[in-house]
């Protein structure tokens, strides 16, 4: 029997915007398909092996947190995580966790380090925070776009490099930086994203794809009966106004 | 007539216009305008209570707690002046004095009693310039409003330290909330209130608790003993914060499930039984914040404990209504902690539960409905017989039940409150129902029930 392996990055700091409702779904969808399901955390000043997991997971925090976090992700987990994204793990950084992707995150006068996984960068803006409910297009696989439906709140601004490609195609919302009608970063299994809410509650479609993606699945998972899956993935789209 | 009197007199007409207009939610307008009129008007019209003022606020439980310090009150003769459930930013505390300002500079009231918003509060007490504070809990809520715990607290602490009034008056504070006591630390004047009771222990700390970090220095607390959410008996080992050991207590607590709760109130003078109708853990922290304060108001006990048995629920806080052959009794869900409690308490019931739950997704509520995923909805999962489930967010909260163990072919989608109350009601044999709304959600159903000729409790609309 396949097993998904989940490692939650600081999952007592990083975990602000309900981020366990992304790691409950994973592990639903793949209990009930019969796929086994484990989850492990590595913390502040745990050194992470990168063959630990399948799928690596990091959610959103407070401030304090999220430079804590910060600073111990560069210094001794940045190797891993790039051995973990080479070898075709899946990482998924949501919010806070997504901010630390690139190459730092600018705080006013301080400037966290980033893991250098995608190539962007994050400064933190004295304008509002962006917030509300948005929708994007994405398109996984070339030719079936697909829409994500969620929640941002978030006061940086992060600008993709040239080297980088967003996740998905902005139809509402304020995305990456509120400017350019992009949102997220996506390269390979590597994703970071704005969206939360949780994000897979109300997307289990991407729940599926994470699960595919992560065990290196060539044919698609059992079909599940997803209607009240639906009726929330409906209402989140409504809530943005797709 | 004086200059203060004739804005007074403006900011009524414009109220008792907008309530001839039958626009709902009124109770804070008259306020915002006389404040346009007169931005110094809560100072001066509060300057002339001849007891002075006491502000109440907390992430969950302010409501509850004033109505539980306005009905101490009663009982010992104070009349007060209240911004009754609700209105409770800057326009409805002003509404409240505009309410009982009295030609030629008086007023009919001797004390006042304001719940203030948490983020109103670095605003509202320094014109109050209140005797007391009481500082109930800080949690994670809505965080599309209210922004990040540590904001609030750091602005809390901004009142209590930085500001004249905000150190002048005397501060009731939670000791098991380390986020709260912590405002205490240099604070000239305080009492503070806790739990001494390891039998109502939870095993190990919620998911959804804030706070795990101490404020101080940064490193984890170690809990010896966990209440609720982050309430408990907590030290920091690397700075040596601890939770302060409180003069008022509760001891001996006795949850009677949905129907009530009772614990010993203990002070330096002694010990008394309170009897609540309010169930829930959540509620005896509410009357143990009320006792510490009118305590330190000098209120005799045996008049804050006979002020607080006569306490009734008010509507959306465990109010029973009966409609046919059910009873519903309606519990406001707002934010994980508050939930938790709720659900907590509705577990304590032997049967198996009817629910109406109903999850909006308002500017009141928060858009962010992302909270039902950090409130442990799991403890739901071998004990609902049904749930129907409606509001803007109804299948959100449906995959949120489904995923927290409830069988999906229990769980019903139905839209709109009207149609879900009614279906829910059809299908609970039991002669139960519990109603789980969010706050616009709670507006809705009261509206529903007011149609239908149904007695619903006085309470009025928060301005949003």
């Amino acid at each position: 029997m396949p097993e998904l392996r989940v490692c939650a990055l600081y999952p007592d700091l990083m975990n602000i915007y309900a981020d366990r409702g992304n790691l409950l779904v994973l592990e639903r969808r793949c209990r009930w398909r019969g796929i086994d399901f484990s989850v492990t955390g590595s913390g502040l000043g745990d050194r992470l092996d990168p063959d630990v997991a399948d799928l690596f997971y990091i959610g959103g925090g407070q401030d304090r947190d999220q430079t804590l976090c910060a600073r111990d992700m560069a210094e001794i987990k940045r190797d891993a995580l790039h051995a973990a994204a080479a070898r075709g793990a899946v990482i998924l950084a949501v919010c806070g966790g997504y901010q630390l992707l690139g190459h730092s995150y600018q705080l006013g006068e301080e400037t966290l380090p980033g893991v250098g996984l995608v190539d962007l960068i994050t400064v933190r803006s004295d304008a509002p925070r962006l917030i509300g409910n948005a929708a994007i297009e994405v398109e996984l696989e070339p030719g079936a776009p697909r829409v994500l439906a969620g929640f941002e709140n978030h006061g940086g601004r992060t600008r993709l490099g040239a080297g980088a490609t967003p996740l998905g195609r902005l139809l509402r919302g304020h995305g990456n930086n509120g400017e350019d009608g992009h949102e997220g970063v996506r390269r390979g299994n590597v994703i970071g994203t704005y969206l939360h809410g949780p994000l897979l509650p109300k997307n289990v479609w991407f729940a599926d794809w994470l699960i595919r993606a992560a065990l290196g699945l060539g044919e698609p998972l059992a079909p599940l009966d997803d209607r009240l899956e639906a009726a929330a993935h409906a209402e989140a789209r409504q809530a943005a106004g797709v | 007539m004086t200059l203060l009197a004739a804005k007074v007199a403006a900011a009524r007409a414009v109220g008792s216009l907008a309530r001839r207009a039958g626009r709902g939610g009124g109770t804070s307008l008259p306020g915002k305008v006389l404040l346009a009129l007169e931005p110094e008007a809560i100072r001066e019209l509060a300057a002339r209570l001849a007891r002075g003022s006491v502000v109440i606020s907390a992430t969950n439980g302010k409501t509850t707690s004033a109505a539980m310090v306005a009905s101490v009150l009663a009982r010992a003769g104070v009349p007060a002046v209240h911004n009754r459930a609700g209105a409770n930013m800057a326009g409805g505390v002003a509404s409240a004095l505009l309410t009982a300002a009295r030609p030629g500079g008086g007023i009919s009231g001797e004390l006042g009693l304001f719940e203030v918003d948490e983020f109103w509060l670095d605003r509202v007490v320094p014109q109050l310039e209140p005797r007391g504070i009481l500082l109930g809990n800080l949690f994670r809520d809505q965080l599309d409003r209210y922004g990040e715990l540590d904001t609030i607290a750091d602005r809390w602490a901004a009142v209590v330290a930085g500001d004249q009034a905000g150190r002048a008056a005397r501060l009731v504070l939670n000791a098991d909330d380390p986020l709260i006591a912590d405002l205490g630390r240099d604070a000239p004047s305080v009492t503070y209130f806790g739990v001494e009771d390891p039998s109502v222990a939870i095993p190990e700390m919620q998911h959804a608790s804030d706070s795990k970090h101490c404020r101080r220095c940064g490193a984890a607390y170690v809990y010896d003993v966990v209440y609720l959410g982050h309430l408990g008996v907590y030290r920091c080992t690397s700075c040596g914060a601890a939770r302060p050991a409180p003069s008022v207590a509760a001891e001996r607590i006795a949850l009677d499930g949905t129907s009530g709760s009772s614990f010993d109130l203990v002070t330096a003078s002694g010990r008394s039984r309170v009897e609540l109708s309010l169930p829930g853990l959540y509620n005896v922290y509410n009357a143990l914040g009320a006792a510490a304060l009118c305590l330190s108001l000098s209120i005799p006990i045996d008049v804050v404990v006979s002020g607080l048995r006569e306490v009734q629920a008010a509507f959306g806080r465990a109010e029973r209504i009966a409609i046919g052959e059910v009873e519903l009794q309606v519990l406001l869900i707002k934010n994980p902690a508050g939930a938790n409690e709720i659900l907590r308490t509705l577990v304590i019931e032997p049967a198996e539960l009817d629910l109406l739950a109903v999850l909006n997704d308002r500017t009141a509520d928060g858009r962010d409905v992302s909270w039902v995923w950090d409130a442990d909805f799991e403890m739901l999962a071998s004990r609902v017989r049904r749930v129907t489930c409606a509001g803007t967010r109804a299948g959100e909260l449906a995959v949120r039940l489904k995923y927290a163990g409830v069988p999906p072919d229990r769980l019903h989608v139905v839209a709109g409150v009207a149609a879900a109350l009614d279906a829910a009601l059809a299908e609970a044999p039991s002669g139960r129902l519990y109603a789980l709304p969010t706050y616009t959600a709670l507006l809705e159903l009261r509206g529903v029930l007011a149609e239908r000729g149904h007695t619903v409790p006085f309470w009025e609309p928060a301005p949003v």
